[in-house]
C-alpha cells in the first residue's frame, strides 16, 4: 500500500476529533497528508458523527439592498437559465442567481446550507448507519418569486423531472441511482440501492439548483422545452428574474423577500456575456467597469500587470482541475477491425515501463509552472487534487534528464546515428497531440526539448479544440479517439469526490469503436489490480476504508505512469477591490452570491 | 418603373437562396465540432444523456435529411430551435437585429455625413493640399481592419484616458437625457470604428464621380451663364454625381454587415453579428443557418434595390 496512513489510524484521529481532542482544521490537514481531498474529509466527519463546520460568516451589511447595481461579466454569456439544461459552467452560473440548491460547497469543501434548514449528519439523524438513505429537513417560510411556498413537493418534482430521459435533462446524471420520497411538507428522504458514500450529489451544488414545481409540472418529458419559464425563471434566490438576452445579457433586481435576513446587498445585477477573457480581465482590473470577470484563462503575466493597476484583484481557487499528459496503453498505428488503439493491441513502444518512467523523469513541470501558467498552474505530482495544503505526499516529482536517459540505456535503448535512441529496430519516437492553445503549445516544446536530450523523437501535433474536444465518432482528431502515442489536456472533476472522477482508469469504461468513444478510458489501460480496487471503493460502506482505497487508485495510476500529471488548473477570476465575493473551486461562481456585497 | 421588372428579380432571387442555404449547410455540416462536445467530456453526465440528446435534436440523421427537415420548416415560417439556448432561432434574431440596425445605420450615416463634403471638396479642388490629405486619410482608413482601430480606440479612450466604457449594455437603467448620454457614449466608440472604415471607402467613390462630372460641357456652361460656383456644384454637379453612389451605398450595406461582425464582438455589442459567432464556436448549426440567411437575404435585397434605384435616379436606364 503507498499510502503512509493505515485505517486504524484514521479511525483514532476521527475518534479524537469527535472526542474534541483534534480540532477539525488539523485533521483535515492530516487527511491532506495522505492525499484525501477537502470534501472526502468533511464527509468522513459527517459519517462518524462530526457536524461539518458552518464557516463564519464575514457578511457585514445591516440591511437589505442599497448596494446599487453588481456588474459581472462573463466572457461566455449564459445561453439558457433552466438549470436542468445547463450545458456548461456559464449557463450554472446565469441559473444560480434566480435558483438554488438545498446545500452550496464552500472553498474547503465543506457543505453549506441554502434551502436546507441543516446539513444531514449521523448526529442529526439525517445520515442512516447502513449509508442507504439520507434525509434532508427544508427550511422553512421560503417563498418563490411568485409567492408560493416552496416544499418538499418541489424537491421529489426534481427528481422526476430530471429523471425522466424525454426531459433530456444533463442533470440526470445527479439524480438516476437514487429515490425521492417525501416524509412531510419539509422533509424529504433519498434511498439509494447501495450503501452511498458521496451522498451529496442530488440537490446539491452546481447540479442541485431546484426549480418550482408549479410551474414546470405541466412541462415534464417531451414537453420540456415549451416551458415558458424555461426564459423567465422564477426561483428562490436573491435576485428576481428581470431580463434575459442570451448569450448577452442577465438581469435581475432584488428579491425582497429572501429568505436570508439583510440580504442581498445589491439592488440589481446585471451579468453582462460576449468579448474575450483578456478584455473581460481588463473591464475588472484595469478600467474597473465591471465588479467581477469569470473564468479568466489567461496567461499570468497578463493578469499581474492588470493587477499593477490597483483597481482589482485576481482570485485563485482551488479545483480538481488537472492539466496532464496521457501514455497511449494501446497501439495507435495499427488498425483492427476499424479502429485503431484498438483494445486488442498493446503499444509497441510505451508497453515497455522503462520508457513510461524516462517520459514522467522527462516533463519539467517545475518549468511549465514557472514560464507559462504562473498563479494558475501549480505543477502537481498527483492526478488527484486538492487545495495545496490537502495534497499526498506519497508521490515524488522529479525532473532528471540523465537519470531517464539512463534508464533507458539499462532498458537497451541505444542512440543510433541520429541521436534517436533504438531497440530491436524500433526507434523512440511519438507523436504528441493537444488542442490549440498557447500555453499547451508552450509546454509541448518543453517536454520535446528534454525528451530530445535524452534520445526521444517527438512530433508535436496541435489539433482545432472545436475538434479535439468533439464527441465527433468519424473524426479521428478528437481526444477520445486518441489516435496517437502521447496526448494532453485539461480534465475536471466536477464533484467534490474523486470516486467517479477516477473511473476513467476501469477496464470497462476504455473507450473503444464499439462505444462510439463515449467510453471515459481513454488511455485504454487495463490493469486488474486497479479494477478490483475501485470496485472494492465502490462498495465500500465504511467511509474510512473508501478514501484509503481512492488514495490507492490515484497512487497507482501515477505510479504506472498511466497519465503524468502536469498542473492543476484552479479557478481564476478577478473581482473589484471593495467586493466581497467567495470564490469555490466545488460549486458555481456564483454559489454564494447572496452573502456579496461592497465594503464601505 | 414596370411591376413586371420588380416580380422577375424577386422570382430569380429565389433559386439563389435555396443555393445559398445549400451550400451553408453543408458547409455546417462538413465543419468538426459538435453542439453537445461539452457534455462529452462531462464525467457527471452519462454518455447516454449525450446520445439522447443528439438523437432528440436529429443531429444524428444524415445531412440531406436534416436539410429537408430544416428548409420545410423554414417555408412554414419556422425557423428552427437552437440547440445550445433551447429557444426559436427567430426570437433569438429579432431579439438582436435592433441593436445591428441602430449601430450600423449609426454607422452608415456618420460614413455619409463624412465623406460626401469632403469627396465633393477634394474633387472641386484636385490635387489641392486638401485633396492630397483627405486622400492620405482615406487610403490609411480603408486599409485598416476594423478589429485593429477598434482595439486601438479602446486603449486611447477606455484604458489610458478612461472616458468612455468599452462593454456595450444593451439595458442601461436609466431614463432620458441620462439614458440617452450613456447610449452615446457607449455607442462612440463602435459607430466611429465602422462609420470611418465605410466613409474612407466612399470618398474615394464620391470624389472621382464627382471628378467625371465636373468637367463636362453642361458644368462649363452653368458657370458661364455667371451662376455662383456653391450653386453650380450643388445643383448641378452633385445632383448628377451622386447616382452612382446613391447605388453604391445600397451594394455596400452587405459589407457594412460582415464589419459589423468584428465590431460587436469586440465591443460586446449584442447584435446578430456576435450571435453569429458565438453560435459558431457552439457549434449551434439552427442558429448560424438562421443569421448567415439573414445576411443573405440583405444582400439579394440591397443589390435589388441598388438596381431599381439606379434606374429610378437615372431616367437613361431601362428596366428589361
Amino acid at each position: 500500500m503507498g499510502c503512509s496512513m493505515n485505517e486504524g489510524e484514521l479511525r483514532r484521529l476521527l475518534a479524537e476529533v469527535k472526542a474534541g481532542g483534534l480540532s477539525r482544521r488539523v485533521f483535515l490537514r492530516r487527511m491532506a497528508a495522505v492525499g484525501l481531498t477537502a470534501p472526502m474529509a468533511t464527509q468522513l466527519l459527517a459519517y462518524s458523527g462530526v457536524a461539518m463546520a458552518q464557516s463564519a460568516s464575514t457578511y457585514k451589511p445591516t440591511k437589505r439592498g442599497g448596494g446599487g447595481l453588481l456588474k459581472i461579466l462573463w466572457w461566455q454569456g449564459p445561453t439558457l437559465l433552466n438549470p436542468h439544461f445547463a450545458v456548461g459552467t456559464k449557463d450554472q452560473d446565469g441559473s444560480r442567481i434566480f435558483y438554488e440548491p438545498l446545500a452550496g460547497w464552500d472553498p474547503e469543501g465543506n457543505l453549506q446550507p441554502v434551502l436546507a434548514a441543516e446539513i444531514p449528519s449521523r448526529e442529526n439523524g439525517g445520515l442512516a448507519a447502513d449509508g442507504k438513505s439520507v434525509v434532508w429537513k427544508l427550511k422553512q417560510g421560503v417563498t418563490w418569486h411568485d409567492g408560493k411556498p416552496f416544499t418538499a413537493d418541489d424537491v421529489v418534482f426534481n427528481w422526476q423531472y430530471a429523471t425522466d430521459p424525454a426531459t433530456a435533462a444533463v442533470t440526470i446524471g445527479s439524480y438516476k441511482d437514487v429515490k425521492v420520497e417525501k416524509v412531510d411538507d419539509y422533509t424529504v428522504k433519498l434511498l439509494f440501492d447501495k450503501p452511498t458514500p458521496f451522498w451529496a450529489n442530488a440537490f446539491v451544488g452546481a447540479q442541485g439548483m431546484i426549480i418550482p414545481k408549479h410551474l414546470f409540472e405541466p412541462y415534464i418529458g417531451a414537453k420540456s422545452r415549451e416551458a415558458p419559464t424555461n426564459l423567465k425563471p422564477v426561483g428562490t434566490g436573491p435576485y428576481k428574474f428581470k431580463d434575459f438576452k442570451p448569450g448577452d445579457t442577465v438581469s435581475g433586481e432584488i428579491n425582497p423577500n429572501y429568505h436570508m435576513p439583510n440580504r442581498p446587498y445589491f439592488d440589481a445585477i446585471e451579468m453582462k456575456g460576449g468579448g474575450d477573457a483578456v478584455s473581460a480581465a481588463r473591464a475588472v482590473l484595469q478600467t474597473g467597469e465591471y465588479d467581477f470577470a469569470w473564468n479568466l484563462q489567461v496567461e499570468d503575466e497578463v493578469l499581474s500587470r492588470l493587477e499593477k493597476t490597483g483597481k482589482g484583484k485576481v482570485v485563485i481557487a482551488e479545483s480538481g482541475n488537472i492539466e496532464h499528459i496521457q501514455l497511449n496503453s494501446c497501439d495507435p498505428w495499427t488498425e483492427v477491425d476499424g479502429e485503431r488503439a484498438s483494445l486488442k493491441t498493446k503499444h509497441p513502444i510505451l508497453s515497455d515501463p522503462a520508457v513510461r518512467q524516462a517520459l514522467a523523469l522527462l516533463v519539467d513541470k517545475g518549468s511549465v509552472e514557472k514560464f507559462i501558467y504562473g498563479r494558475t498552474g501549480p505543477a502537481t505530482p498527483n492526478f488527484v487534487n486538492n487545495p495545496k495544503r490537502f495534497r499526498s505526499s506519497n508521490i515524488k516529482d522529479e525532473f532528471n534528464v540523465d537519470k531517464a536517459a539512463e534508464l533507458l540505456e539499462k532498458a537497451g535503448w541505444k542512440k543510433g546515428g541520429d541521436g534517436i535512441r533504438e531497440k530491436d529496430g524500433k526507434k523512440l519516437k511519438f507523436v504528441f497531440q493537444t488542442s490549440i492553445n498557447q500555453p499547451r503549445q508552450k509546454t509541448q516544446a518543453i517536454v520535446k526539448q528534454a525528451c530530445q536530450k535524452a534520445g526521444i523523437d517527438i512530433e508535436l501535433k496541435a489539433v482545432t479544440a472545436s475538434v479535439f474536444f468533439s464527441s465527433d465518432v468519424a473524426n479521428p482528431d478528437t481526444y477520445p479517439h486518441f489516435y496517437c502515442d502521447l496526448q494532453m489536456y485539461t480534465t475536471t472533476q466536477g464533484q467534490p469526490d474523486p470516486g467517479l472522477f477516477m473511473n476513467q482508469f476501469c477496464s470497462w469504461e476504455a473507450a473503444t469503436k464499439a462505444n462510439k468513444w463515449q467510453g471515459r478510458n481513454i488511455t485504454r489501460w487495463q490493469n486488474e489490480e486497479y479494477d478490483k480496487v475501485y470496485r472494492e471503493s465502490e462498495n465500500e460502506l465504511d467511509p474510512v476504508k473508501r478514501a484509503a482505497l481512492l488514495i490507492r487508485t490515484n497512487d497507482l495510476v501515477v505510479s504506472n505512469q498511466v497519465v503524468i500529471p502536469v498542473v492543476m488548473r484552479p479557478v481564476v477570476v478577478a473581482r473589484a477591490n471593495k467586493l466581497q465575493a467567495s470564490v469555490s473551486g466545488w460549486d458555481n461562481n456564483t454559489w454564494d452570491l447572496q452573502n456579496w456585497f461592497k465594503e464601505a | 418603373m414596370s411591376r413586371q421588372y420588380l416580380i422577375r428579380r424577386l422570382l430569380i432571387a429565389i433559386p439563389s437562396l435555396l443555393g445559398i442555404s445549400v451550400v451553408l449547410f453543408c458547409v455546417l455540416a462538413l465543419a468538426p465540432g459538435d453542439p453537445f462536445g461539452e457534455l462529452v467530456t462531462n464525467p457527471a453526465i452519462p454518455p447516454e444523456v449525450a446520445a439522447a440528446l443528439r438523437a432528440k435534436f436529429g443531429l444524428d440523421d444524415p445531412v440531406w435529411t436534416r436539410y429537408v427537415h430544416w428548409l420545410m420548416a423554414m417555408l412554414q415560417g419556422d425557423w428552427g430551435f437552437s440547440f445550445v439556448s433551447r429557444m426559436n432561432v427567430d426570437k433569438l434574431i429579432l431579439q438582436r437585429l435592433p441593436t445591428t440596425l441602430v449601430v450600423i445605420g449609426a454607422a452608415q450615416l456618420l460614413a455619409i455625413v463624412v465623406a460626401l463634403p469632403v469627396g465633393v471638396l477634394a474633387a472641386t479642388r484636385p490635387y489641392s493640399v486638401f485633396d492630397q490629405v483627405a486622400n492620405t486619410l482615406a487610403f490609411i482608413g480603408f486599409s485598416l481592419p476594423t478589429f485593429f482601430t477598434g482595439l486601438l480606440l479602446i486603449l486611447v479612450f477606455s484604458i489610458k484616458l478612461d472616458w468612455l466604457p468599452f462593454v456595450f449594455r444593451d439595458d442601461i437603467n436609466a431614463t432620458g437625457l441620462q439614458w440617452l448620454w450613456e447610449q452615446v457614449k457607449q455607442s462612440i466608440m463602435p459607430v466611429t470604428v465602422l462609420g470611418l472604415f465605410q466613409g474612407a471607402s466612399l470618398v474615394r467613390f464620391v470624389r472621382s464621380a464627382v471628378l467625371d462630372v465636373v468637367r463636362l460641357d453642361y458644368v462649363t456652361t452653368a458657370r458661364s451663364k455667371g451662376i455662383g460656383e456653391g450653386k453650380v456644384v450643388v445643383k448641378h454637379v452633385v445632383r448628377t454625381a451622386l447616382i452612382p453612389v446613391v447605388t453604391l451605398v445600397a451594394l455596400q450595406m452587405p459589407i457594412v454587415f460582415g464589419g459589423a461582425i468584428v465590431t460587436e464582438q469586440i465591443f460586446r455589442i449584442p447584435g446578430i453579428g456576435s450571435l453569429l459567432i458565438s453560435s459558431i464556436l457552439a457549434n449551434d448549426t439552427p442558429v448560424v443557418m438562421g443569421v448567415t440567411f439573414v445576411f443573405a437575404c440583405l444582400v439579394v435585397l440591397f443589390n435589388l434595390i441598388a438596381d431599381v434605384l439606379y434606374a429610378w435616379l437615372d431616367p437613361r436606364i431601362a428596366f428589361r
